[in-house]
């Protein structure tokens, strides 16, 4: 007994030094990289905290709940659009964010449920090509919305959408403190980590929940699940609309964010690479996704960074194309991945297990 | 009298042109342990699927407790109080035998997704309750040292007992039991015979397929007899036992 609460408080002692180390290195992780390596570096960084909520939405719908979706970055751009319209010139309508971020994040939620509805006999390789066609349909609405009535202004997208201002601070001009100038990604940095950390303890605690619970068993099998009471058809809209609220956030962050949205921005390659991150970080699993989500979004980056300078070094000129070469060798980094470790980067204990069994027999 | 507990009339079901079940009519009376016996393909398992909810009757009527579950689905039969197993034991594989049997709580819990983000006092006090609940049903089955193992890794009979502590949590009023003691030995079935007298006595009322006829005439109250999706005997075990139609059913005409 005694020895038990001694591991016990161990165990909380070590939790509580390592939230206090992890949150030290986000504190000042922005004032490493951009003092480091530069602006351009730590916008990369914020990006990466917008695909890290957006993996973690997905994570819902596909590792939690089982549901394979390839449409997903559409409730990405329908987060975007409403804080885009409801706060730019286009219809010179300018909300603040605490009433646009958490609207754009109902509104994705409710077409969640509009995806869900009409999908919910199907499963696997049918719906993947059901919540795609989904996708594609509200990405070519975008487009094309700006006729006979103007609404989302078609190809040429959104301009000017305002940027977050907190208490009279505007994220979107640099911040000037005893002389030190701070680029708006230094605040945009922190605002977003904010949230993020709000979308980490929203799914975690989901997922260690009645409800989480529920989602696994019909994951499993959804007849024995059916069976024992659960009602798969509130479960999977559930699995939806919370997915799609967490699409919905980071799209409002992302129009702030990039004051200019357009259709463009919410392709099916978008869908791909989002859920790449949970495939390749570890499905179902919060610290793997968050882990995939940033390789998958610095990665590509470095390689920009690094193919070329390393070409004129060794070889004293170009010779594959840096762009060609980058896509080349991260598409080839992610099958080498997949086949060493098809269970993913950081896979949780439950899933390790079930790839140690199906190696094994 | 016996107070009946379920209730179907003219039940049936075709798949395509196959009639599976034939103007099916039984009654289970609460606290009885009720037999259903019958050749291979004679439409068991298909009445199990439709007392259930995962079939969908073609016509008849089916009430539970006084309540109409004609066409219902199977989440409202089972908060109505029929929980069930399965033929081919359908555990949740990779959950842990705790958390199988903690799914079964879901129908008697509450907890909303909001909820569980904001881990009120309410539903933390539930979620313990949940745990709780599922540690006494291991134990009633026997076999909590085996909670934290993932479900496949389980042994056999240990599969079994799981699936009746995960319907048990649902707090059924009739539990279904599909073929529990199939590939059992004869002391894991003793062992399962004494579970399912202990339901009994503790006021479930069990339905009960199985193919071994001996453990049946020594369990059950009653016993009906299916063949070609037809009723074709019901009635105390001694009864049944002789009925030519049984014998006939299951050894041919030449027998009976």
């Amino acid at each position: 007994m005694t020895m038990a609460l001694e591991i016990n408080k161990l165990d909380s002692n070590k939790k509580v030094g390592l939230f206090l180390v992890s949150a030290i290195v986000l504190a000042v992780l922005p004032f490493l990289i951009g003092g480091l390596l530069g602006n351009s570096w730590l916008r990369i960084v914020d990006f990466a905290l917008l695909y890290v909520m957006l993996a973690l939405g997905l994570n819902i719908v596909v590792g939690f709940a089982g549901l394979l979706d390839l449409g997903f970055i559409a409730f990405y751009a329908v987060g975007a659009y409403t804080f885009a319209l409801l706060g730019s010139p286009h219809f010179d309508i300018h909300l603040p964010f605490y009433i646009t971020i958490p609207l754009g994040a109902l509104v994705a939620a409710f077409f969640g449920i509009l995806l869900g509805t009409p999908v919910l006999r199907l499963k696997g390789d049918y719906l993947a090509i059901v919540t795609l066609g989904f996708g594609e349909i509200v990405r070519i609405f975008m487009n094309n919305l700006n006729a006979p009535v103007n609404i989302t202004n078609g190809p040429q997208g959104v301009n000017l959408i305002d940027p977050v201002k907190i208490a009279g601070l505007s994220f979107g001009k640099p911040l000037e403190i005893a002389g030190h100038t701070f680029n708006s990604v230094y605040l945009y940095y922190y605002f977003f980590l904010a949230l993020t950390v709000l979308v980490v303890i929203m799914t975690w605690r989901l997922q260690h929940s009645r409800i989480g619970r529920a989602w696994v068993a019909m994951r499993e099998d959804a007849i024995a699940a059916a069976a024992m009471g659960l009602n798969i058809r509130n479960i999977k809209l559930l699995a939806f609309a919370l997915g799609a609220l967490s699409g919905g956030v980071a799209g409002g962050l992302f129009a702030s964010f990039q004051g200019f949205i357009s259709p463009e921005s919410f392709g099916l390659l978008e869908s791909v690479m989002i859920l790449a991150m949970i495939v390749l970080g570890g499905m179902g699993h919060i610290p793997g996704v968050i882990l995939g989500a940033v390789v998958l979004t610095v990665a590509p980056e470095v390689l920009r960074d690094v193919i070329g300078p390393l070409q004129m070094k060794t070889f004293g000129r170009m010779l594959i194309d840096p762009e060609n070469a980058r896509m080349l060798i991260f598409g080839l980094a992610l099958v080498v991945m997949m086949l060493l470790r098809p269970e993913g980067m950081w896979p949780s204990k439950r899933r390790k297990a079930e790839f140690d069994d199906a190696k094994k027999g | 009298m016996a107070h009946a507990l379920l209730k179907i009339e003219g039940i049936n079901k075709r798949f395509g042109g196959l009639h599976a079940l034939n103007n099916v009519a039984l009654t289970i009376n609460k606290g009885e342990i009720y037999g259903l016996i019958g050749p291979n393909g004679a439409g068991k398992t298909t009445l199990f699927n439709v007392l259930t909810g995962l079939y969908q009757p073609d016509e008849g009527s089916f009430t539970f407790d006084g309540q109409d579950l004609f066409r219902a689905k199977p989440h409202i039969v089972v908060e109505t109080g029929i929980a069930r197993t399965f033929q081919n034991i359908r555990l949740f594989a990779e959950m842990t035998a705790l958390e199988n049997v903690m799914v079964g709580r879901h129908i008697r819990s509450k907890a909303n997704a909001l909820g569980a983000i904001l881990r009120d006092k309410k539903t933390m006090a539930e979620e313990k309750a949940i745990e709780a609940k599922a540690w006494e049903l291991l134990a009633y089955v026997g076999i909590t040292d085996v909670a934290y193992e993932r479900a496949r890794n389980l042994s056999y009979g240990h599969q079994r007992r799981l699936e009746i502590a995960r319907a048990l949590a649902t707090e059924p009023k009739l539990l279904a039991l599909d073929e529990p003691a199939a590939g059992m030995n004869p002391s894991e079935t003793e062992d399962l015979k004494a579970l399912m007298e202990k339901i009994r006595h503790d006021g479930v009322t069990v339905l009960l397929i199985e193919h071994d006829v001996k453990l049946m005439m020594g369990l059950c109250d009653r016993i009906a007899v299916l063949d070609y999706g037809k009723k074709i005997a019901e009635g105390v075990p001694d009864v049944v036992r002789k009925d030519p139609k049984v014998i006939e059913a299951y050894l041919g005409a030449a027998h009976a």
